[in-house]
């Protein structure tokens, strides 16, 4: 059998790769240490080109599979992992043939949850994933994906300003409908409801989870939070016919939330005195869009809430609030924003990513405002961070050397 | 431990005119190992789901034991839905990774600790409680997986393709594994897999469906012996079994110059052809112009026999069940010391009584 590559833009390098050996031998050398959840199969990260590689080592038919739904549901725009390729047709130096593999590109500063949890920790991190981990649930329900194995371990997280952004990583069990029906949502929440409560409960036994909070109780969070958000993303409203501008409050309220209303369902009835309202259609990135539009920055939703705001507070101090948005945004971005990012010095570059370097520098004007009773120029507290703060975190491009674990289970050699 | 019974059930997803399940009926005996087999989207993880209260039933009902359950929410069913899933936590002992579910469910410690021993002792992994999963075999950490669904000693295990994603070597240890832990602790089981093969090595009984409609439930013996129809034929059986219209006449029907006898309804509504099937096991095999005339393509040795793979001289012979438009070959088992040579032509008919006779219409056995 020949060694089979199915990518969308093969990059030839790959075939370089010591694909005859099994990947759990790979040498040292080619690899890179970076942090994994939990997994069942063989999982190593590698550089090649420039950029680097996740491979995980799977079954071939399972191998496709997840390799044509992450494409779905990149299409779909919903924030999955890339997918890369898929090597099949593998055979060992031994003649025996090997499982095949599935490449995806390595999310660059993702997060799994593990490594967050070997860092010290802010208070009330474990909340914070698991609110990501619904609004990443609700968007793939909306778009009608069932996951089948939603966990801490099948999601990376980014940082957002303070807050986490959550990305699919383990599409293997996953199915795409039209449509899901409930049953098959409060499936995916039962399903995720046991597994955050034995990756939490893991973390305890592991002397990793510095908070007091019972992993019970806060695994129940994705239940309660999913809920929320559900039922504010897609619950019918009645209106009394002379209250219509309530149907604008709801669509401000979903803005807030980050989401954009693109159908909205309005029937009158019978006799006209109340109108029912329901969203049909909901989008994600309701900030992330409107400051694309502005600046070309294309950066995450809580980030773009505080960039936005920071324009808005420019605006003000410069007196142009009446003015061309696009062109203040303009401005705040030659002068403000620019001005921040590229004050990082490049050998401290992999920390963060510039816009979650914006929102810590703002942050640290804040503190240091207060400390001193007076307003801080930015470009101080910026000399500030990057002094002081910024050296001290861990590079995050591609955090290494964290502790990660995978039980693989395979056949008893000698059974 | 209970019966379980789809009663007319049926699941319509809203926005599809379709049901998803139509009417099913299967009657589950106590401590039974139903498996639920069919190709993708046939409806078999909805009605499973329907079963453990995940999925609404539209029309009929759903039983367990002498319960009505068809609007219980799930905790109240006492079933447990073993995932496809699972996760091995590798901080947590053994024990904690067989017991942590039943913690969720709030199960007193005494209690869980009762049941995890209890577990183990079945598993035989008692001794390497207090131990981490890393110092466990492949196999043993499967078990631990295992165990983490007979702690909830519930009514009912349901499985939806639990082998799935396990190479193929591991996929047959488990298989057994499951299959032989199941009839020890005699509950009764539902599984779903798309692998006839699975079925038919691990299940009581087997329930094929097809577009959500049940094709036949029924052992694997029978289901083997006595396919109720043509897609039951040709879904049972590896390799699968031949399928050839042929025509009828007064005598019977016309296996190329081998006339085989056919029950007298098969003329009479079947028309002028009906489909005769024959499993590769039971092909006659001649050189002497008697039976349908096949060209040998390719000849696969398995030692004591060979499988010989032909394609009917006769384009006028067609055989039912090929994918992709491809024209499906002919298999015959023949004794390995009497292979024919690749190009030859032979002629094969069905030997004895050992053949299967369907309406080409409908579909179903005559
Ligand atoms: N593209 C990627 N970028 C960053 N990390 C990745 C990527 N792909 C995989 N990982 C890491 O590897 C881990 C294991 O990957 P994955 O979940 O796909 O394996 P698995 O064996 O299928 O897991 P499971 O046991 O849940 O089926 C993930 O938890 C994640 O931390
Ligand atoms: N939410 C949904 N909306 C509409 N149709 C659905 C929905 N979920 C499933 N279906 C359809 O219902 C049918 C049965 O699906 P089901 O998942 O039960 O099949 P299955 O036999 O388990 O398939 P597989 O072997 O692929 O898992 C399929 O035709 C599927 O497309
Ligand atoms: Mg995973
Ligand atoms: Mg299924």
């Amino acid at each position: 059998m020949a060694l089979e590559l199915t990518a969308a833009r093969p990059d030839p390098a790959l075939l370089d790769l010591p694909w005859r050996t099994p990947l759990e031998d790979w040498p040292e050398d080619i690899l890179a240490a970076l942090p994994r959840g939990i997994s069942r199969h063989v999982v190593r990260f590698v550089r090649l080109s420039g950029r680097v590689l996740a491979i995980k080592e799977i079954k071939d038919d399972i191998a496709r599979r997840e390799y044509e739904m992450l494409r779905d549901l990149r299409r779909l725009h919903l924030p999955t992992v890339e997918p890369f390729a898929v090597v099949s047709g593998r055979v060992g130096v031994d003649g025996e043939p090997l499982d095949a593999c599935l490449v995806t590109r390595h999310l660059q500063f993702s997060l799994p949850y593990r490594a967050l949890y070997s860092q010290s920790l802010r208070k009330g991190t474990a909340t914070r994933l698991i609110d990501a981990l619904a609004v990443l649930l609700v968007r793939l329900h909306l778009t009608g994906f069932w996951w089948g194995d939603v966990s801490l371990s099948n999601t990376l997280f980014r940082r957002d300003a303070g807050s986490f952004a959550a990305y699919l990583v383990d599409a293997e069990t996953g199915e795409l409908r039209n449509r899901l029906s409930d049953g098959q949502r409060e499936h995916d929440l039962d399903i995720a409801r046991v597994n955050i409560a034995g990756e939490l409960m893991d973390l305890e036994a592991g002397g990793l989870l510095q908070e007091e909070r019972d992993p019970i109780e806060v695994s129940e969070r994705i239940m309660t939070r999913y809920r929320e958000l559900w039922a504010e993303l897609t619950a019918e409203e009645h209106i009394v016919e002379t209250e219509r501008w309530r149907v604008d409050d709801r669509i401000r309220r979903l803005n807030k939330m980050g989401f954009d209303v693109d159908e909205l369902e309005i029937t009158t009835d019978f006799d006209g005195t109340t109108i029912r309202i329901q969203p049909k259609v909901v989008d994600s990135g309701h900030h992330s869009r409107r400051l694309l539009r502005l600046t070309g920055l294309d950066v995450r939703e809580n980030q773009a809430r505080r960039l936005l705001n920071d324009l808005e507070v420019f605006s003000a101090a410069t007196g142009r609030q009446g003015e061309d948005e696009e062109i203040v945004a303009h401005d705040w971005l030659a002068r403000v924003y620019e001005p921040v990012t590229r004050g990082v010095p490049a050998s401290l570059l992999a920390k963060l990513e510039p816009a979650e370097v914006f929102h810590e520098v703002l942050e640290h004007r804040w503190y240091m405002a207060e400390r001193a009773r007076h307003d801080v120029p930015i470009t101080d507290a910026l000399a500030d961070y990057v002094a002081k703060v910024l050296p001290g975190k861990p590079d995050e491009r591609a955090v290494l050397g964290v502790d990660t674990e995978e039980l693989p289970v395979i056949a008893d050699r000698n059974a | 431990m209970a019966t379980v019974k789809f009663d007319e059930s049926t699941r319509i997803y809203p926005g599809s005119d379709t049901p998803a399940v139509d009417k099913l009926n299967i009657d589950i005996e106590d401590g039974e190992f139903l498996v639920l087999v069919g190709p993708s989207g046939c409806g078999k993880s909805t009605s499973l789901r329907m079963l453990a209260g995940l999925e609404e039933v539209n029309q009929g009902k759903i039983w367990i034991g002498d319960r009505d359950v068809t609007d219980l929410s799930p905790k109240d069913r006492d079933v447990a839905m073993v995932f496809q899933n699972y996760a091995l936590y590798p901080h947590m002992s053994v024990a904690d990774n067989m017991g942590f579910a039943l913690k969720i469910a709030g199960v007193d410690k005494g209690e869980i600790r009762k049941r995890v021993e209890e577990a183990a002792n079945i598993l035989d992994l008692t001794q390497y409680l207090e131990r981490k999963p890393k110092a466990l075999s492949g196999g043993q950490r499967q078990r631990v997986a295992m165990g983490r669904a007979i702690v909830r000693s519930p009514q009912v295990f349901l499985m939806d393709e639990p082998l799935s994603n396990l190479d193929a070597k591991l996929r047959v240890q488990t298989r057994t594994q499951i299959a032989s832990l199941q009839r020890r602790l005699g509950v009764t089981t539902v599984y779903v897999t798309h692998d006839q093969v699975e079925a038919m090595t691990m299940g009581d009984r087997i329930a094929l469906l097809k577009d959500g409609i049940l094709q036949q439930c029924a052992t694997p013996r029978e289901m083997y012996d006595k396919p109720a129809n043509l897609f039951v034929a040709g879904f049972i059986g590896s390799p699968a079994m031949n399928l050839v219209t042929v025509p009828v006449t007064a005598d019977g029907a016309k296996f190329g110059n081998h006339t085989v006898s056919v029950p007298r309804e098969g003329a009479n509504d079947g028309g002028s052809h009906v489909v005769v099937g024959v499993r590769p096991e039971d092909v006659e095999l001649t050189t002497n112009n008697d039976g349908l005339e096949l060209t040998v393509d390719v000849i696969e040795e398995l030692g004591a026999d060979a499988y010989v793979y032909g394609t009917p001289t006769d384009q006028n012979f067609t055989l039912e069940g090929g994918d992709d438009n491809l024209a499906k070959p002919f298999i015959a088992r023949v004794d390995g010391r009497k292979v024919p040579a690749k190009g030859e032509k032979i002629y094969v008919y069905p030997k004895g009584q050992h053949m299967h006779v369907f309406n080409k219409e409908s579909g179903a056995r005559l």
